[in-house]
C-alpha cells in the first residue's frame, strides 16, 4: 500500500513529513530527498522568491503589467516537478513561476508573458509546458487531452496541471476530472488550496470538507497534503506519476497551503483578511522549515545565506534586464499569428493600420 | 434637484444601492461581489448595508452564477449578476443563450427572466489577457437580450435603473476604462433612461460620428480637432446595442450626410456592420460619401503591449473625418 491509500480524504487526514521546526519522519522520508537535492531545491525556491520580489518593484514602477504572486507555492511546485521527467507536461494556470521556470521556461518568458507581450509564451523548443492560463479552471482540460493524446500515440509522458481551489467550483473542473477517470489519462490534478479565490475563503466554493474527496466520485484517488511541505509534496506525487506511467490513471492532490501576498497585484488583501492570519501561516511557509531542517544538519548559517542571496541578485538583474529591452509588439506582429495566412481583409486592415501610424 | 458628482463606479454603485433599497426582490451576487466589493469595487458597501441575504459571493463559477440567477428570476427575484470580467462570460454563454433569451418566448409568456448581467468590458487600461476584449457582437446576436453599453455616469444610472426594471434579460457593459476616468454631476433622485434610445450628444452638420463606449470620448475629441479645420461633427451615443435604435441613428445621418462608426471591436461582422447596413438600406440615395469605420482589427486581441496599435484612437478617428470629407 502506497502512501496515498493510507490517506484518507474523508477524514481529513493529511500528508505530512517535514513539519514547521523542521523535524521530519524517517520512515517516510523519499530516499531522493539527498542533502544536495534539498539544499538545492532551497536555493531554487530562493531564486524564485527574489525575482517575484524584483518582479513586484517592476510592476510598481510601471515596467509590468498585473501578475500572481507565487510566494507560498515555490515548494510545492519544485517538489512536484522533481517527481516529473523533462518529457513529461506540466500545464498551468497562473501562478506556476517555480514549475514553469524549472521545467525550462526562462524566467524572463514568464515575467514578459505579464509585461503584457505574447512573446512570453513563446515557450522554448522542446519545453513541455504550456504557457500561464488566466480564464480559471480551463487548462485542466488541456491537461486531459494531452496526457491522453501521450496514450494514443504510444508516448511514455504524463502530464501535471496546476488549478486552484477556486477553480474547483467551475464546470470545467468537474468534466476534465471526470474525462480523466473515464478514459484513464495519465493525468495529476494539483490543486494548489490557497484558501482563497482572490476575497473567496475556501468554505464559499464547496460544502466538501476537502477538496481531495471530490476524487473519489471520479473513480479515482485523491490526497490531502500539507503543499508547504516539499518532502510530502514529492513523495505523493511520485507515487501518482508512477501510477500514470503505468497505466493505472488519474489522481488528485489537493496541496494545502496559502497566499502570503495580495491576489494579484491589483489587489488589496486588507479589504478581506486580517494580518494576523497572515502572520498565523508564515511559520508553515516550507522556506523556514527547511532552513530548519538544513540548520539541523549543519547546513544551514546565517553566513551561506547572505553568500546566497547575494549570489542570486545578479540572476536577478539579468532577467530583469532581458524584460526590459524586450521590443514591444510591431504591426506585423500583432496581424502575424492569428492565423498561418493572412486573408486578404487581414492584408487591408494590416496595410491601413501602417499608413494611419505613418509606418 | 440635488446632484453629485461621480465617477461611472459611483453612479452603478448608487444605482445598484438605490433599487436594492426600494426593491426587496433585487439581489446582488458574483465572485468577489461582497465584503471585497468587486474588483473594481463596484459594489462596495453592499454587503455591510443590505448583509449576505442580498448582497453575496458566489462560488468562482459563471455557468453557475447565470444559471441560478435565471432560476431566480423565473421564481420571483430580480438578480443582478456580476461576472467579474466580460472575457468570462462565455463560461455562461450556453446558459444566457440557451435559456435566458427564450424563457419568455418558449413558454408563450407563462415563464419570464427579468435579470441583468453586469460586466466590467473593453480595453484601454493595459489589463491582462481575456480582459481586454469587446464582445457586445456574440450577445447582440441574441434574439431576447437587451445590450447595453453606457458611456457617462448619468447614463450609467439611469441606463442600469432601467435594465433591473426591464421584463427581460439585459446584459449590461461597464467600459472599465471609464469607470474612474471623469466625474459628472448625477442626481441623487431616481430616473431612468430609456433601454433602446441611442443620443444625440455632439450637434453638427457636416459628419456624424457614431459611437459607445469609450469610443465615445475618443469621438468627441477628434470631433474638437475637426472643428478647428472648420468641420463640425455630430456626435451619436449608441448607449443601447440591442433593440439598436435605427429611428435616432438614421435621422441623424441624413442630416448630415455622412457617418463614421466607430467601435473598439473587431471589424467584421460586428455592430458597425449592423449598424452600416441599416444605413445603406435606408439613404443610400442621400449620402454624401461612402460610410466609414474605424475599428479593432479581424485578429486575437493584442495584450497590453500591443493594445495601443489595436484600440481605434483620436488620431485615427480624426484621419478618417478628413477622408470622408474630402
Ligand atoms: C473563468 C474565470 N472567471 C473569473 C476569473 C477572474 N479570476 C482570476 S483569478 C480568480 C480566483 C482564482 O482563485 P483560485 O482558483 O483559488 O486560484 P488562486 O488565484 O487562489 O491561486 C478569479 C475569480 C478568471 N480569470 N476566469
Ligand atoms: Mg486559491
Amino acid at each position: 500500500m502506497g502512501i496515498i491509500d493510507k490517506f484518507d480524504p474523508l477524514k481529513e487526514q493529511m500528508v505530512q513529513i517535514l513539519d514547521q521546526d523542521g523535524n521530519h519522519k524517517e520512515d517516510m522520508l523519499p530516499a531522493e530527498m539527498t542533502d544536495e537535492v534539498v539544499k538545492e531545491m532551497y536555493e531554487k525556491i530562493w531564486y524564485v522568491r527574489l525575482c517575484n520580489d524584483r518582479a513586484f518593484k517592476m510592476q510598481r514602477s510601471g515596467r509590468l503589467g498585473t501578475f500572481a504572486s507565487v510566494k507560498g507555492h515555490e515548494a510545492c511546485q519544485l517538489a512536484v516537478n522533481l517527481a516529473l521527467k523533462e518529457t513529461d507536461w506540466v500545464v498551468p494556470y497562473f501562478r506556476e513561476q517555480a514549475i514553469m521556470w524549472d521545467h525550462g521556461v526562462p524566467m524572463e518568458n514568464i515575467y514578459l508573458y505579464w509585461k503584457g507581450n505574447e512573446w512570453g509564451s513563446h515557450i522554448p523548443e522542446g519545453v513541455k509546458c504550456l504557457p500561464p492560463s488566466v480564464p480559471v479552471g480551463s487548462q485542466m482540460l488541456h491537461a486531459v487531452g494531452i496526457s491522453w493524446a501521450a496514450k494514443m500515440r504510444g508516448e511514455d509522458e504524463i502530464t501535471a496541471t496546476f488549478f486552484g481551489d477556486g477553480a474547483t467550483s467551475e464546470g470545467d473542473f468537474h468534466e476534465a476530472m471526470n474525462f480523466a477517470g473515464v478514459f484513464k489519462t495519465g493525468t495529476i490534478f494539483i490543486c494548489q488550496n490557497n484558501q482563497y479565490a482572490i476575497s473567496v475563503r475556501r468554505n464559499v466554493q464547496t460544502a466538501a470538507k476537502t477538496i481531495a474527496q471530490k476524487a473519489i466520485a471520479y473513480g479515482m484517488p485523491g490526497v490531502l497534503v500539507d503543499g508547504n511541505d516539499p518532502f510530502a509534496m514529492y513523495a505523493v506525487t511520485k507515487e501518482a506519476a508512477e501510477r500514470a506511467r503505468k497505466g493505472e490513471g488519474p489522481t488528485l492532490i489537493e496541496a494545502y497551503l496559502y497566499r502570503f501576498d495580495d491576489h494579484t497585484t491589483s489587489d488589496d488583501a486588507s479589504k478581506y483578511r486580517d494580518e494576523s492570519e497572515v502572520e498565523n501561516w508564515k511559520p508553515r511557509d516550507a522556506v523556514i522549515r527547511m532552513q530548519k531542517y538544513l540548520a539541523k544538519k549543519g547546513l544551514w548559517s546565517e553566513k551561506y545565506q547572505e553568500e546566497l542571496i547575494e549570489s542570486l541578485k545578479p540572476k536577478v538583474e539579468e532577467m530583469v534586464k532581458k524584460i526590459d529591452e524586450h521590443p514591444d509588439p510591431t504591426v506585423d506582429d500583432i496581424f502575424g499569428y492569428t492565423f498561418a495566412e493572412l486573408s486578404p481583409e487581414m492584408e487591408r486592415q494590416k496595410e491601413y493600420l501602417k499608413k494611419s501610424l505613418g509606418q | 434637484m440635488k446632484t453629485n458628482a461621480l465617477h461611472m463606479v459611483g453612479a452603478i454603485n448608487e444605482a445598484l444601492r438605490q433599487e436594492m433599497t426600494k426593491d426587496e426582490r433585487v439581489v446582488v451576487y458574483g465572485e468577489d461581489v461582497g465584503v471585497d466589493g468587486g474588483v473594481f469595487r463596484v459594489t462596495d458597501g453592499l454587503h455591510a448595508e443590505f448583509g449576505d441575504q442580498r448582497c453575496f459571493d458566489s462560488p468562482l463559477a459563471e455557468s453557475g452564477i447565470v444559471g441560478t440567477a435565471i432560476g431566480l428570476a423565473i421564481n420571483g427575484m430580480r438578480p443582478v449578476v456580476e461576472i467579474q470580467f466580460s472575457g468570462f462570460l462565455f463560461e455562461a454563454f450556453a446558459q444566457i443563450m440557451c435559456h435566458a433569451v427564450r424563457v419568455r418566448n418558449r413558454s408563450r409568456g407563462r415563464f419570464t427572466c427579468p435579470m441583468v448581467i453586469r460586466t466590467p468590458y473593453s480595453g484601454g487600461i493595459k489589463a491582462l489577457e481575456h480582459h481586454i476584449e469587446s464582445e457586445e457582437a456574440y450577445l447582440a446576436h441574441l434574439a431576447g437580450l437587451k445590450v447595453v453599453i453606457p458611456s457617462t455616469p448619468f447614463d450609467a444610472k439611469g441606463l442600469l435603473l432601467a435594465a433591473i426594471r426591464d421584463p427581460d434579460p439585459v446584459v449590461f457593459f461597464e467600459p472599465k476604462r471609464l469607470y474612474r476616468s471623469f466625474k459628472q454631476e448625477v442626481p441623487e433622485q431616481d430616473y431612468i433612461i430609456p433601454i433602446g434610445k441611442a443620443a444625440l450628444v455632439r450637434e453638427g452638420t457636416d459628419l456624424t460620428l457614431i459611437a459607445y463606449g469609450a469610443m465615445v470620448r475618443e469621438c468627441h475629441e477628434a470631433a474638437a480637432q475637426a472643428e478647428k479645420e472648420g468641420i463640425s461633427c455630430q456626435i451619436i451615443d449608441v448607449r443601447t446595442i440591442s433593440p439598436i435604435d435605427r429611428e435616432t441613428i438614421i435621422a441623424a445621418v441624413q442630416s448630415t450626410g455622412r457617418a463614421i462608426i466607430v467601435q473598439e471591436a473587431p471589424r467584421s461582422f460586428s455592430v458597425a456592420s449592423e449598424i452600416m447596413s441599416f444605413l445603406y438600406e435606408n439613404l443610400f440615395q442621400s449620402l454624401k460619401a461612402p460610410i466609414a469605420r474605424v475599428t479593432g482589427f479581424d485578429i486575437v486581441n493584442p495584450m497590453a503591449r500591443g493594445e495601443d496599435l489595436y484600440l481605434p484612437n483620436q488620431n485615427r478617428v480624426f484621419q478618417e473625418i478628413k477622408k470622408v470629407m474630402g
